[in-house]
């Protein structure tokens, strides 16, 4: 089970769920980001602290995030649309996904590549017609793996990594979402 | 049916117990040097239990049923008798296991609009190569596979029953055979929102996990076969297309409008302890024991999901685990003379 090296510390994960199961108070984080407008549809939005395991914790580094709109929607394009976050955090979760699981399995990768395709009807969010929902029509995702397994194997972790995935669970599942005023 | 209601009344007159039919246990309680059973007719005092209730006695429903407007009739499959007592209209299973799929069925060919609500499930043709998939799962040795073998214990036990039925024809009933006949698939019920029921996008992703799951069953058959020189009493090898996944798949459902007139809730069942007055249980309410012995002296179980091998749950399955379980209970009974 070892000799395959992805980078992933599974040993780790495995003492982790082990450990949480008896312990379901440890296994509460919350997940933090902060915002700020900054211009026009323009806002910054840093990551840096969250909670779990019972404590406080921080990321090594703060990470910062522009959002802006592209020309067509005539803004400055300071950086990429919220919704295409989304897409950076589903691609960046089965990622992750494919690698535990391979690794669990024993499945030595050479390399892991996606395309994630979020279609958007954006007659929604502008109103012009109001059948249309503001969120994504469909998301595609494909992936293209070099490792060494068998094609059912490889469809096997991917399938897998979607079952295991937070971000695919977040965006196929409805989620309770509180915006308030302070 | 009448096979099976033999086999137990030869079963009881064979070994000869006292068999006390229409009697309700109460309750079950230690004592110093055994149990105190209550029934509902008269009491017990024994030095062992076994416990044999078996895993389905009440129906499982998800907290989400309380937000289904009351317009809409519900029912859990131990209320449901057959289509013909249901209000008119459409009707929404919840569940695509053996129940469900089963319900599923019966109710669309009684004419009804109906849509099934899928979550993981279990993928089985219900024949392969000729033979009864079950005659596979046995005959592979898969049936034997030991609790204390399999990687993932808790989850082999809540492996959801297969999506098989017993008809004369031995028709396999996968969502591809509800499909066409015109079942239509929404995803797991994920919440109720507005009077809409919201289900899941992932459908997709449960499907091809079954579709793979099955792959690998078949695969493990035709490594069997070969290994053991039996290619030549069986068809030739098969693969069964996946399953269809339709062009657009409903993400909600207005429960108000008028569409669906009955929920049939197939998703599950689970044991009835609030007989046992021992402490026994853990904290999801399942019943602790290693392979059938409970952590509790004297207290054994039997017929649970994979209690010693998968089979534990059949008739036929029982034979071994019992055994194994009364060889503890004469060694108990030795060592507490």
């Amino acid at each position: 089970m070892t000799t395959v090296a992805n980078g992933v510390n599974v040993q780790a994960l495995l003492e982790a769920r082990d450990a949480l199961k008896g312990a379901p108070e440890a296994a509460q984080f919350t997940w933090r980001a902060s915002s700020k407008w900054q211009n026009g549809v323009h806002s910054t939005t840093t990551v840096r602290d969250f909670f779990g395991l019972g404590q406080e914790q921080s990321h090594k580094a703060e990470s910062v995030f522009e959002a802006d709109h592209p020309a067509v929607f005539a803004a400055e394009d300071n950086g990429i649309t919220p919704i295409e976050y989304l897409l950076v955090g589903l691609a960046a979760c089965l990622t992750a996904g494919v690698a535990s699981v391979a690794q669990n399995r024993g499945i030595q990768l050479r390399s892991v590549e996606s395309t994630v395709e979020g279609r958007h009807d954006i007659r929604g969010i502008l109103g012009a017609d109001s059948d249309v929902r503001n969120g994504f029509t469909d998301v595609k995702v494909t992936f293209t793996i070099d490792a060494d397994a068998s094609r059912q194997e490889i469809e096997a972790l991917v399938a897998q990594s979607q079952k295991r995935s937070a971000v695919f669970d977040a965006l196929t599942n409805p989620t309770d979402v509180t915006v308030d005023v302070a | 049916m009448a096979e099976v209601t033999e086999f137990i009344e030869r079963f009881a007159k064979v070994t000869g117990a006292p068999v006390r039919t229409g009697t309700n246990v109460t309750s079950l309680r230690p004592t110093d040097d055994g149990y105190h059973v209550t029934t509902g007719g008269g009491e017990i005092r024994c030095r062992t239990v076994v416990i044999a209730s078996g895993a389905c006695n009440r129906p499982t429903v998800p907290r989400l049923a309380a937000a289904v407007p009351a317009s809409i009739r519900q029912l859990t499959p131990f209320d449901y008798r057959g289509p013909t007592e249901l209000p008119d209209g459409g009707v929404l299973v919840v569940g695509a296991s053996a129940t469900g799929v089963q319900l599923a069925a019966e109710l669309r060919r009684s004419g009804r609009p109906v849509t099934i609500s899928v979550g993981e499930q279990v993928r089985m043709p219900r024949t392969y190569r000729g033979r009864d998939v079950l005659w596979w799962m046995d005959a592979s040795g898969l049936w034997d596979q030991r609790y204390d073998r399999i990687d993932d214990l808790e989850r082999a036990r809540r492996l959801p029953s297969p999506q098989l039925v017993g008809t004369p024809e031995r028709a396999t009933l996968d969502l591809n055979a509800l499909t066409a006949m015109g079942v239509e698939p929404v995803g797991r019920w994920a919440a109720v929102r507005d009077g809409r029921a919201l289900f899941s996008g992932g459908l997709r992703n449960v499907f091809s996990l079954a579709d793979l799951k099955m792959e690998r069953l078949l695969d493990t058959f035709d490594a069997w076969a070969r290994r053991n020189g039996r290619d030549a009493d069986v068809a030739p090898s098969e693969r069964f297309p996946p399953t269809r996944v339709p062009a657009s798949t409903r993400l909600q459902l207005d429960l108000r409008s008028g569409e669906i007139a009955t929920i049939v809730w197939a998703t599950g069942f689970r044991p009835d302890y609030r007989w046992l007055d021992v402490p026994v249980l853990d904290e999801k309410g399942r019943l602790r024991h290693e392979g059938g012995v409970v952590d509790g002296p004297g207290l054994y179980a039997l017929g649970l999901p994979v209690l010693r091998r998968r089979k534990s749950t059949f008739i036929y399955g029982i034979e071994d685990d019992a055994r194994e379980v009364v060889d503890h209970l004469a060694g108990h009974l030795a060592a507490h003379r």
